[in-house]
C-alpha cells in the first residue's frame, strides 16, 4: 500500500485502454450526432408543414425518443428486439443507432422552434416574389434561423457524449467499462484506484465537452451583438 | 377535439408496443443459432464474461482478459476448434444476453438457483461455493455450535445472511450493508467472527494472516456452471461432455492452481472450490 494511487494510470497499458475506450464514447456520439442533426433538420422542417397525419407520427416520434429513457431506449434495442424480430446487431451500431435517433427526434424540436420563430412577414415576403417551398426554406427560413438553433444544438451535443457512460450497459467497452475493469483488476494494490481513474475519466469528458461550451457562449454573445446593434 | 388526438397517439403507441411484444418466438432447432454445429460453421464462439471479477474473469494491465471462467471458455474453444470471442456483461444482463442469442454461452461466475433455472439452461457444475466463517487465528471459530449466543457478522442480502437467519437462530447477527464494512468490523474486534461466501473470505485472508477460515463450508453447496439459452440442446448436451471430459482430465485442478491458487490463503485447497467427480 505504498503505491501512490496515481500510478494505477500508467501500469501496463492502462492509459492506452482508457484512452481507446475513450475513442469508441467519442466515435459513436460524433457518428450519432452528425447523423442525428441531419436526420433532425429534415424532421424539423417536415413538423412545420401543414399535413396533420405527418405531424401526428413525428410528433409521437419525439415524444417517444424524449420521454424514454436512454438506459431503456438501449436495452429495447439490444436486448429486447432482438429476441422478437431477430435482427442481431453488434452494440456499438445499437448504440450508434439509438443515439442518432435520439438526436434526430430532440433536434426536429429545436429546428421546428427555430423556424417557426422567424417573423411571419419574412415567409409572405418571399412568397410575394414568387419563392417555391423549397426555395423559401432554402434562401429565407433555415437562414434566419440557424442562429437561434445553435446554442439548443451545442447543448444537446454535450448531453450526447456524456449519456455514452451508459453504453456500459450494453457491453461496449466505453471509456467507464474499461475504466471499471482497471478500478477491479487492481483493487488489491490500490485501495482508492476508483478515485484516481473516475478523475482520469472526469478530465477526458471535461477536455471534449468544455471546448463546445465555450463555443456555445461565444455564439450567443455574437448573437446578441448582432441583435442589439 | 385535442383529447381525440391524445387518445389516437396512445392508441397508436400501444399498438406499436403489443405487435413488438406479441410476437411469436420461433425457437426450432432447425434455426437456433447457438447450436454447436452453427457455431462450428461460423468458426467463433460468442462467451459472456466479466470483465471486473478477479479472479474469475477479468482484464490484466496488458489489456488481456484473464481468469478462471476465461481459462474456461478458452478451452472450449480449442475443443471446438473456433475461435472466442468475448462479450463482457454485468451480473443483471447475463440471462438477457443468451435470451436474445448476443452470446452462446455465459461463463460469468453464473450460480445455479431455482429462479434462474426457469429462464436458462445449466450445464454441469465446474465450481463450487458455500457459506464460510472467518475468526481471528488466536480465537479461531471450528465449529457452528461455537458461535452459539455470541455475535456474528454478515452482510445483508448474501447467501450468509439468509442461511444462519434460517438455519442457526441462536446465533446473534451484526448486519452490515457492504463488504468494507463488514470486513472493518472484524477488524475492530465487534463480534468473533463474520460469515460470508467462503470465496471472498480466502481471497480476504491471504492478505490479513492473522485470520483463519475456521469454517470452510456450511449448509447446502452452491454452483457455478455454464448457463445456456433455454432449448438449445445441441449446445447443452456437448457442454456437458466436455465438463465431465475436463473433471476427468484435471483441468480445472490447473485452471485453479494458476487462476485462483494466487488469490486464495494457504489453507484452501482446489478440492474446496472445485468438482472431481
Amino acid at each position: 500500500m505504498a503505491h501512490s494511487g496515481i500510478n494505477i494510470l500508467f501500469e501496463g497499458r492502462n492509459l492506452t485502454r482508457l484512452l481507446g475506450g475513450l475513442w469508441i464514447s467519442a466515435k459513436i456520439a460524433f457518428i450519432a450526432i452528425v447523423l442525428g442533426i441531419l436526420l433532425g433538420i429534415i424532421l424539423g422542417m417536415l413538423r412545420t408543414l401543414k399535413n396533420p397525419l405527418l405531424r401526428v407520427i413525428l410528433r409521437l416520434y419525439l415524444e417517444f425518443f424524449r420521454i424514454v429513457p436512454t438506459v431503456v431506449l438501449l436495452f429495447l434495442f439490444y436486448y429486447i428486439l432482438p429476441q422478437n424480430f431477430h435482427i442481431n446487431l453488434n452494440a456499438e451500431v445499437v448504440a450508434t443507432l439509438v443515439f442518432t435517433l435520439w438526436v434526430a427526434a430532440e433536434m426536429s424540436d429545436i429546428v421546428r422552434s427555430g423556424l417557426i420563430s422567424v417573423p411571419r412577414h419574412q415567409v409572405d415576403a418571399g412568397k410575394a416574389i414568387g419563392l417555391t417551398t423549397p426555395q423559401l426554406y432554402r434562401y429565407v427560413l433555415l437562414p434566419q434561423s440557424i442562429q437561434l438553433m445553435i446554442p439548443a444544438t451545442i447543448n444537446l451535443t454535450t448531453r450526447v457524449i456524456k449519456t455514452t457512460s451508459l453504453l456500459l450497459l450494453i457491453s461496449v467497452m466505453d471509456v467507464i467499462n474499461v475504466g471499471q475493469q482497471i478500478i477491479e483488476a487492481n483493487n488489491q494494490h490500490y485501495q482508492n484506484g476508483a478515485f484516481w481513474i473516475y478523475g482520469f475519466i472526469f478530465i477526458l469528458y471535461f477536455i471534449l465537452c468544455y471546448p463546445l461550451s465555450v463555443w456555445a457562449r461565444h455564439i450567443e454573445r455574437k448573437e446578441k451583438l448582432r441583435n442589439n446593434g | 377535439m385535442k383529447k381525440g388526438r391524445i387518445l389516437t397517439g396512445l392508441l397508436a403507441a400501444a399498438s406499436v408496443f403489443a405487435l413488438a411484444f406479441t410476437t411469436p418466438q420461433p425457437t426450432k432447432a432447425a434455426s437456433n443459432p447457438s447450436s454447436v454445429s452453427a457455431i462450428k460453421k461460423r468458426g467463433t464462439i460468442k462467451v459472456a464474461v466479466f470483465g471486473d471479477l478477479p479472479p474469475y474473469g477479468w482484464v490484466n494491465k496488458d489489456g488481456k482478459r484473464t481468469g478462471y471462467d476465461i481459462a474456461l471458455a478458452k478451452q472450449i474453444g480449442k475443443d471446438l476448434n473456433t475461435k472466442v470471442k468475448f462479450v463482457q456483461v454485468n451480473a443483471d444482463s447475463r440471462v438477457d444476453a443468451l435470451k436474445s442469442n448476443k452470446v452462446d454461452i455465459v461463463l460469468a461466475n453464473f450460480t445455479v438457483t431455482p429462479e434462474r433455472k426457469q429462464v436458462v439452461a445449466f450445464a454441469k457444475p465446474y465450481m463450487k461455493v458455500s457459506v464460510g466463517v472467518v475468526s481471528p487465528k488466536k480465537k479461531v471459530i471450528t465449529k457452528v455450535n461455537q458461535l452459539d449466543g455470541k455475535n456474528l457478522i454478515v452482510t445483508k442480502g448474501t447467501t450468509a445472511e439468509s442461511y444462519f437467519t434460517q438455519k442457526q437462530p441462536k446465533v446473534q447477527l451484526q448486519k452490515y450493508d457492504s463488504k468494507t464494512q463488514q470486513f472493518n468490523a472484524l477488524k475492530n474486534g465487534r463480534a468473533v467472527a463474520l460469515a460470508d461466501d467462503n470465496s471472498y473470505l480466502y481471497a480476504w485472508v491471504k492478505n490479513h494472516p492473522n485470520y483463519k477460515v475456521g469454517i470452510k463450508h456450511l449448509g447446502p453447496n452452491q454452483y457455478i456452471a455454464p448457463g445456456i439459452k433455454k432449448g438449445n440442446t445441441s449446445l447443452l448436451n456437448w457442454t456437458n461432455k466436455e465438463i465431465n471430459k475436463l473433471n476427468k482430465n484435471g483441468f480445472f485442478k490447473t485452471d485453479y492452481n494458476q487462476n485462483l491458487k494466487p488469490y486464495f490463503g494457504s489453507d484452501v485447497s482446489a478440492k474446496d472450490i472445485i468438482i472431481t467427480k
